[in-house]
Parts: C-alpha cells; sequence; structure tokens
C-alpha cells in the first residue's frame, strides 16, 4: 500500500458524495430500491445501504440486517454499473425528414453527464475492462460508452463479506479492487472506518477534500487481514483448467440437454452479466410525427429472434442457447478477446428464477468429460 | 400531434371490430390519448362503433378484431371481415387465445348454461371460445388483457410506413431488468410468469413490486414445465400452480398443455382436481 494511503471515518462518505457532486458528477452508489441492493443515484451517505447485508443464493435474493452497521457489507449489486456505462436502451441518432431530405438532428453523445460510481468492486471493474475491451477497443469503438467510461469516476471498494453465489477468486480476481480506481475503499470494524487507496491524481484531488487521516501499519495489516478472509468465503467455485477446450469437446454432451430442460430462456443472466454486451438496434418513427429514431436496445443470446437469419433461427433449441452463452462466455470469450468472459460475480447464478448455476454446469461438463474436478456449490 | 405534411391523400382505412369481448381493448384505442390527433391524421376511420356512428363500408385496409369466436354467427361474420379486409390485426388476449372465456373449453357449457340461465334454449352458443386465427388468417396479433396502447399506436405506425413493428415475442423479464426494476420471484418469493409470457407490456406488474399473471400471454420458447416445477418446490400449492395458467390465455396452446400438465400430475400423486 502506497503513503498515501487514507483514513476515512463513516461521515467521510456524505462529505465524499457531496464533493463528487459538487464536480458535477451524478453519484450512482448501492442503495435499497424494492427489496435488493441497486446501483443507483444517491444524494447523500443516507441513501446508501447501512446496516443492510444480503444472502445470495441460486435462484434467491434477501435483504438481512446486520448489526455492525457497516455500509458496504454486501456482495454484488443488482444491477451493477453495466446499466449506467451501457444503458439498456439508448439513442443512435434522431433524425427529421423534410420532403425528400433526411437530417440528423442528434447523436446522442452530447448527453452524456459524468458519472462517480462509489462501492463498485473488484468483479465490477473486471468486468468493466472486459467491456473496454470489447466496446471502446475496437476499430470503431462506441462513443457514447467511450464518453461516459472517460468521464467516470471510481470509487471502489473491497469486497469483505461476498456472497453465496461469488467465485470470483476462481475467474482470476479477488475481494481488493485492483486497478481501473480512483479511490479504492476497505470497510473496516472496531472502530468503523475506511482505508482509502489512492489509484489516480483525480482521486487524491477528491479525497483532499474530505477529512482524512494517515493510515498507520496497523490500519494496512487489517485491510490485508480483511481481504485474506473474504478470499476464504467465496460461495462457489469454478476450476478454469483447460476450460475452453473443455467446452469446445463438450458440444455435443448431454449436460446441455439437461440445463435446457430447466431453462427459462428469459434473458435475465444475460441481461444481469456485467460483461455481456449483445444489443439490437431499432427504428422508432412515431405515427404523425417527421422525427425518426435509431437506439440501441440490449438483446440476448436466450431469445429465438436473436440468431434469426434468412430462412429461420439458428438456434430454435434451448439447450443450444444455453450451450452458445456458456462456451461463448468461458471459452470462444478467450479466442475473441483474450480472456475469460466470466468473472465470477455470480449475478446470473443468483437472478436465474429457476436457479440455473453455471459453476454446477461446468462441473457436470468436466464430470461427464471424465475429468473430476472440485466446482459448484462449497 | 399530427405533422400535416405528412397527410396522405388517401390514407388507410380502418375498421375495429367486436367479437366476444369487454371492449377494453378497443378502448384503448381511445384511449391514446396524445396519439389520438396523429392516429387520427394518418388513418381513415372508417368504421368504429364504440366511437363513431359513421359507417364507411369495405373493403378496408386494415380490420383491429377485438374478441374471441363464441357463437356460430361469428364464424360467418368474421370470414366476411375476413375477406374486407387487407390486413386483419388481433386485438388482445381473447382475439389471440380465447380469453377468459376459454375457461368453457376445459368445462361443459352445457352445464353452465343450465344453471345461469332460465332458458337456456334461447342460446346459441359454441362448446369451446376460439381465437381469430382458429378461423381465418391473423396478419399481427397484440396480445395483453387489455393490450399495451404504445404497441398498438407502433403497429399502426408501422402499417402506415409500411415497415415491420416493433412487437418482441421474448419474456417479460427482458423488459423487467431494462427497466432496471428488482425480480419479485428471486427478491421477494412473489411467484410470476415474467420468464413464460411475451414482453410488450413494458413489466408493468413487475414495476409495481406484483408478480406478472401473463396476460400477455406465452412468449416464443416459453418452458412453463421448469417454471411451474419451480413454483411448487418453492411452496406453491399444485392446484394453485395448474391454476395460474387458467386465467385469459388458458386456452393458448404452451398454458393449456401446461395446465392440463399439472392436472394429470395432482391426479396421479392423488392431489385430486377441484374446480
Amino acid at each position: 500500500m502506497a503513503d498515501d494511503t487514507r483514513i476515512m471515518l463513516p461521515q467521510g462518505l456524505d462529505r465524499l458524495i457531496e464533493v463528487l457532486e459538487g464536480r458535477g458528477y451524478a453519484v450512482v452508489a448501492p442503495t435499497v430500491r424494492t427489496g435488493a441492493v441497486s446501483l443507483a443515484e444517491v444524494h447523500g451517505a443516507d441513501d446508501l445501504p447501512w446496516g443492510v447485508g444480503d444472502e445470495q443464493e441460486a435462484g434467491r435474493y434477501r435483504l438481512t440486517e446486520r448489526d455492525d452497521g457497516k455500509v458496504f457489507a454486501q456482495a454484488a449489486a443488482a444491477p451493477g454499473m453495466k446499466a449506467t456505462l451501457f444503458p439498456p436502451d439508448e439513442l443512435i441518432w434522431r433524425g427529421r425528414r423534410s420532403g425528400s431530405q433526411f437530417e440528423v438532428t442528434d447523436t446522442g453523445v452530447d448527453h452524456v453527464r459524468p458519472t462517480a460510481f462509489l462501492g463498485v468492486r473488484g468483479c465490477d471493474l473486471r468486468a468493466l475492462a472486459q467491456h473496454d475491451r470489447v466496446l471502446a477497443g475496437r476499430a470503431f469503438p462506441d462513443a457514447r460508452y467511450v464518453r461516459r467510461r472517460e468521464g467516470a469516476f471510481i470509487a471502489a471498494v473491497t469486497c469483505t463479506d461476498p456472497g453465496g453465489t461469488c467465485f470470483c477468486t476462481s475467474m482470476g480476481g479477488g475481494p481488493h479492487p485492483e486497478s481501473d480506481y480512483d479511490l479504492a475503499l476497505t470497510e473496516l470494524s472496531d472502530p468503523h472506518r475506511f482505508v482509502v487507496e489512492v489509484g489516480t491524481d483525480l482521486g487524491a484531488e477528491v479525497l483532499a477534500e474530505v477529512d482524512t487521516v494517515p493510515a498507520t501499519a496497523d490500519d494496512e495489516a487489517a485491510v490485508t487481514t480483511a481481504v485474506a478472509e473474504a478470499t476464504m468465503r467465496m460461495g462457489r467455485t469454478m476450476d478454469t483448467d483447460g476450460l475452453r477446450d473443455l467446452l469446445y469437446a463438450a458440444a455435443e454432451s448431454p449436460v446441455w440437454d439437461d440445463v435446457g430442460n430447466r431453462c427459462l430462456t428469459c434473458m435475465n443472466c444475460t441481461m444481469v452479466c456485467p460483461t455481456c454486451f449483445c444489443t439490437t438496434v431499432q427504428d422508432v418513427s412515431v405515427l404523425g410525427s417527421a422525427d425518426a429514431e435509431r437506439r440501441r436496445v440490449w438483446d440476448s443470446c436466450f431469445s429465438e429472434e436473436f440468431a434469426h437469419i434468412h430462412g429461420g433461427s439458428l438456434r430454435t433449441e434451448v439447450r443450444s442457447r444455453y450451450r452458445q452463452w456458456l462456451t461463448h462466455k468461458l471459452a470462444a470469450w478467450q479466442d475473441q478477446f483474450d480472456a475469460l468472459g466470466c468473472v465470477g460475480c455470480g449475478r446470473c447464478i443468483t437472478w436465474c428464477p429457476v436457479g440455473i448455476d453455471l459453476t454446477a454446469e461446468v462441473a457436470k461438463i468436466r464430470a461427464s468429460a471424465g475429468i473430476p474436478v472440485a466446482g459448484g456449490m462449497r | 400531434m399530427f405533422d400535416e405534411s405528412l397527410r396522405s391523400a388517401a390514407p388507410p382505412k380502418l375498421a375495429v371490430w367486436k367479437f366476444a369481448s369487454c371492449d377494453g381493448c378497443q378502448l384503448s384505442l381511445l384511449n391514446c390519448e396524445e396519439e389520438l390527433l396523429a392516429v387520427a391524421g394518418a388513418v381513415s376511420i372508417a368504421y368504429f362503433p364504440e366511437a363513431t356512428r359513421a359507417q364507411v363500408e369495405g373493403p378496408y385496409d386494415v380490420s383491429l378484431v377485438e374478441g374471441s369466436v363464441t357463437t356460430p354467427e361469428e364464424i360467418e361474420r368474421i370470414g366476411q371481415i375476413r375477406e374486407m379486409s387487407k390486413v386483419v390485426v388481433t386485438l388482445g388476449a381473447c382475439a389471440t387465445a380465447g380469453g377468459i372465456q376459454a375457461l368453457r373449453n376445459f368445462a361443459d357449457v352445457a352445464e353452465f348454461r343450465s344453471v345461469v340461465y332460465a332458458h337456456p334454449e334461447y342460446l346459441s352458443t359454441l362448446a369451446r371460445s376460439t381465437p381469430i386465427s382458429a378461423h381465418v388468417s391473423v396478419d399481427y396479433e397484440l396480445r395483453g388483457c387489455p393490450i399495451d396502447k404504445g404497441q398498438l399506436v407502433e403497429l399502426l405506425g408501422a402499417l402506415v410506413e409500411h415497415r415491420t413493428p416493433r412487437i418482441s415475442t421474448y419474456s417479460v423479464c427482458a423488459e423487467c431488468k431494462r427497466r432496471g426494476n428488482t425480480c419479485v420471484m428471486v427478491a421477494h418469493g412473489t411467484p410470476c410468469l415474467g420468464p413464460v409470457t411475451q414482453a410488450g407490456c413494458g413489466a408493468l406488474c413487475p414495476a409495481f413490486e406484483r408478480g406478472c399473471y401473463g396476460c400477455f400471454g406465452p412468449q416464443n420458447t416459453p418452458n412453463t414445465a421448469s417454471l411451474t416445477d419451480h413454483l411448487v418446490r418453492t411452496g406453491m400449492p399444485p392446484q394453485a400452480a395448474m391454476r395460474v395458467y387458467r386465467t385469459f390465455n388458458a386456452a393458448s396452446e404452451p398454458f393449456r398443455r401446461e395446465s392440463e400438465r399439472q392436472e394429470r400430475a395432482m391426479a396421479a400423486s392423488g392431489t385430486g382436481v377441484k374446480r
């Protein structure tokens, strides 16, 4: 940890939000909304989930009360950062017809308001790196994503209380944010305080406006302990060894038939996945108006329409859609983007209405290939 | 508002027809309020008894059909409407799936008739309530009980402009997640038919923390068996798990098959079926 690591008391969070709002950011942080901790805009520390915990299991999410008053002691929020940086429905351009002429009046890029994220996790940041690669690191970058991403401030937190569906450590991550943050907070008890690490000059500038004191060696040791403890509390594991070849070889595995019988093709997993990026383009014209819009909307490989080409859908069977998703995420993604497409946040497991668990499915595929390896629930 | 520069010299002639139904879907057209002037500017309303006494004779460019077929006379009438119409659009669960009145399909209509009416012999009714598509070819379907007025305006706009309407056939969950709702099933334990139901309502009920009750009917590839098994496993009585499919879209094939599968499972396990 660097020399500029500071200690901030709980009341500092209100000031931090105030400073960020003063700099023109919309502050997006964990907040309780209709029975779940979600990332949404907040206007003060009162909006944060003090003393709220969560229980996450396959197909089940419940809020709990915590007696330690901690504010960031939950697992991955639903929805995460994706909904802000890569909105579910956004304008690509708007145009107006006049006679035989046609004029583009808006490309949406100018409406981007800078966002400060507070309380996002290591898994979210690793997913963000994937989106940076996929959306910004290509020949024709996604202009609106790039604009939002470049303008974003990130105050990440150490995930001290991972949930029952978490397995970031299996996917090469961990509870402590690694990079891509301006500030990184680790929440500690006795006394309740935040160890704040500085990632960028901008982070240092913002933090300078908040009351803090230098962190001691004891504080830093406490962070190390908290991270080590959290690392041991992942609810699930996935063995990624040789995963790409394993999945390619398993194209006709009976596991796909079994999961196909349970999968609802409801698209929830892909909507909550922080790395899923598939969209469709819709043209919107309004009856009696000369204005028309082209919009980009989240889409999913779980719908039949998604794979519709001339002559029909490529993936009429449920098994082939689940196989497409999992094989892309864990195998083809490696060929395409040189990384695993899963960060182990567990959202697809928690938010599947019937609790389909990709760690268990991968373990079954491995077992059916004759390689008995641990994986799934701990 | 209607942009006058877009006014056509010969706007499409629109007719609105009613079969066995409650009128709620065709009232959605009048309920368009803000969009009503745009609709009235873009199409010529040739037959719409709910809105006007004026009648323009067929043929019609677009016929919106509400309601299901429940009498012999209606079979004849829908055939005539089809012949007079270039495009036939069914409005809502009755026209598309047979509606709530299709519960008769699972029972004995003669028995209902004798219980309800003093002179059942005056009634001429069919044993089953059937969707319009069981009798004539249908070009577009709008789901829902009632339909979503946004979808109606979208469809009319697409027909006027000769483009493909944006009517998705995937699940309510897609719209629910895009809207940023918390999943009522996962986070609250509230039974929800969203995963097997077609989108189009904008996930209206879950947005108010209620489970979807499937009024838009089955999505394109519904896995009703998996959802029902999950509902029963998580505490829903089998009888209730059967009945969730016996509402407005009870006679749609996937929902009918599922409720009957559930009935058979109850019979096999000795739970019994009470109607």
